[in-house]
């Protein structure tokens, strides 16, 4: 199972095993990580879910389009690899994907 | 369950399903569950949310009839839909076309759920009662373009109408109105409200008004019982003006959210007062409505985009110039700007709101 590494804004650094298939929020979600909220649950609603990519690994991840980009203009401190944390899939891939959470999503 | 239970086991929660709490003795600090157990505690949450409103109309407890609230509701209406689209497509060789479901309430789960349908390819008939839908919530402009996409999405709404009773045998086989229209159905889903689950709470003595009433830091009437969520009656004091008295009871994930950080705080001795303007989304078709405030009280409505012709647009709702709140449809970039134009408090022209040669985002400035 793909692992995701998780480094808060603190620099709390959480490993997470999450499935293939599954969303790096939900990754952070389901083991209680602080600096994902994902009010919205995964709908890219909320833009609570923000993350940054690691460089070494945006190319893989990938950029953001459509309403994800819109929301991400809005986001509390977008930088050049900010995604939302909702829309990035896991896949086998992605093992060993390294993001960093912002200091608020608010 | 939201989470898997392993990450509760890791952070030292102890989870305990299927058991259902009976009784409340907060004198005694004590919980009694079904079972006889009884369990002490020195500090106790309400999170119990809110059950779906049932009417008690002749007929609905026949096969086939759904309220939509638990992950079964959804097995049921699931099933129900396959085999009813099996059973018409052996007999008329038809498209599923022909499976007749009905809604109750013309509402965000009437709407969500009709959508839903539609892309299974059913006929759907939404019946409302008020003579728009979304009528509690929205401004007609916004009920006027949601009956309009529906419509053009292939679903039949019928407003003003009032559902008397249900006719089968043993399942259902049509829903018959006031006016003694009826309409065809292989499958009923009644999405009219719901009902905070207060009842142990009030049995017990707590004060209980339109839900669990709780101030800001989340505190009932009884020092050591706090509250959160779907089931609370709060104060929020930046909505002190659109508030009848002072405290609201709201059906969203936000709030829930918010609310049970308040309750952790209070109980941990810490001071975090749950005052945040409300927001809500509901996915629908193509559309992604987006609601940032409570738009209770509202004096105008201007419109930014298009509602009548296209699915964009944003209506802004305004009392006494002062915005109060933002109902926006595929417009991500408004709603978050209008989400920071309330929590900052900033003043914007309606002239300038509706200007879509203006970038939402100078509003901030």
């Amino acid at each position: 199972m793909p692992i995701i590494h998780y480094i808060e804004a603190d620099g709390a650094e959480y490993e997470a095993d999450v499935v293939v298939g599954s969303t790096v929020m939900q990754g952070a979600v389901d083991n209680m990580i602080d600096g994902i909220l994902a009010e919205c649950g995964g709908s890219c609603s909320c833009a609570t879910c923000h993350c940054y990519v690691d460089e070494a690994w945006f190319e893989k991840v990938g950029e953001a389009g459509g309403t994800e980009k819109i929301m991400l203009e809005m986001a509390i401190d977008p930088q050049p690899t900010s995604r939302l944390s909702c829309q990035i899939k896991v896949t086998e891939e992605l093992d060993g994907l390294v993001v960093r959470l912002p200091e608020s999503q608010y | 369950m939201i989470r898997p239970l392993s990450a509760y086991d890791q952070h030292d929660i102890t989870f305990r399903l299927n058991e259902t709490a009976v009784k409340l003795n907060p004198l005694e600090n004590a919980l009694t569950l079904s079972t006889g157990e009884s369990i002490g505690y020195d500090y106790l949450a309400f999170c119990t949310g809110a059950r779906a409103r049932k009417i008690p109309i002749p007929g609905s407890d026949l096969e086939g009839v759904f309220y939509l609230r638990s992950i079964d509701d959804v097995k049921g209406i699931k099933h129900r839909l396959d085999v009813r689209v099996k059973d018409r497509a052996k007999k008329s060789h038809k498209t599923s076309d022909s499976v007749n479901v009905v809604i109750v309430g013309g509402g965000y789960i009437g709407l969500e759920t009709a959508a839903a349908l539609r892309k299974m390819d059913v006929n759907v008939t939404v019946l409302e009662m008020q003579d728009r839908v979304l009528a509690r919530v929205t401004a007609p402009e916004v009920s006027e373009f949601y009956q309009r996409v529906h419509a053009e999405e292939g679903v039949q709404i019928h407003t003003d109408s009032i559902v008397s009773h249900i006719e089968g045998e043993g399942q259902v086989s049509t829903v018959c109105c006031e006016s003694g229209k009826c309409f065809d159905a292989d499958l009923v889903i009644i999405g009219v409200g719901v009902v905070p689950n207060v009842e142990l709470a009030e049995e017990a003595g707590l004060l209980v008004d339109n839900g669990i009433v709780v101030d800001e830091f989340a505190q009932t009437s009884v020092s050591n019982i706090f509250a959160a969520g779907d089931c609370t009656s709060h104060p929020n004091a930046l909505l002190a003006n659109s508030l009848m008295n002072g405290r609201l009871r709201l059906e969203s994930v936000p709030n829930a959210m918010e609310q049970a950080k308040t309750v952790a705080a209070s109980i941990c001795g810490q001071s975090l007062p749950y005052a945040s303007y409300p927001w809500f989304w509901s996915d629908q078709y193509n559309l992604k409505l987006q609601i940032a405030g409570l738009s209770q009280g509202f004096d105008q409505v201007v419109i930014r985009g298009d509602h009548k012709n296209s699915r964009s647009f944003v209506a802004w709702y305004l009392k006494q110039g002062k915005l109060l709140a933002a109902d926006c449809v595929n417009r991500p970039k408004e709603f978050l700007v209008a989400k920071q134009l309330l929590s900052r408090g900033i003043k914007v022209d309606p002239a300038l709101l509706v200007d879509e040669s203006i970038d939402p985002k100078t509003f901030l400035q």
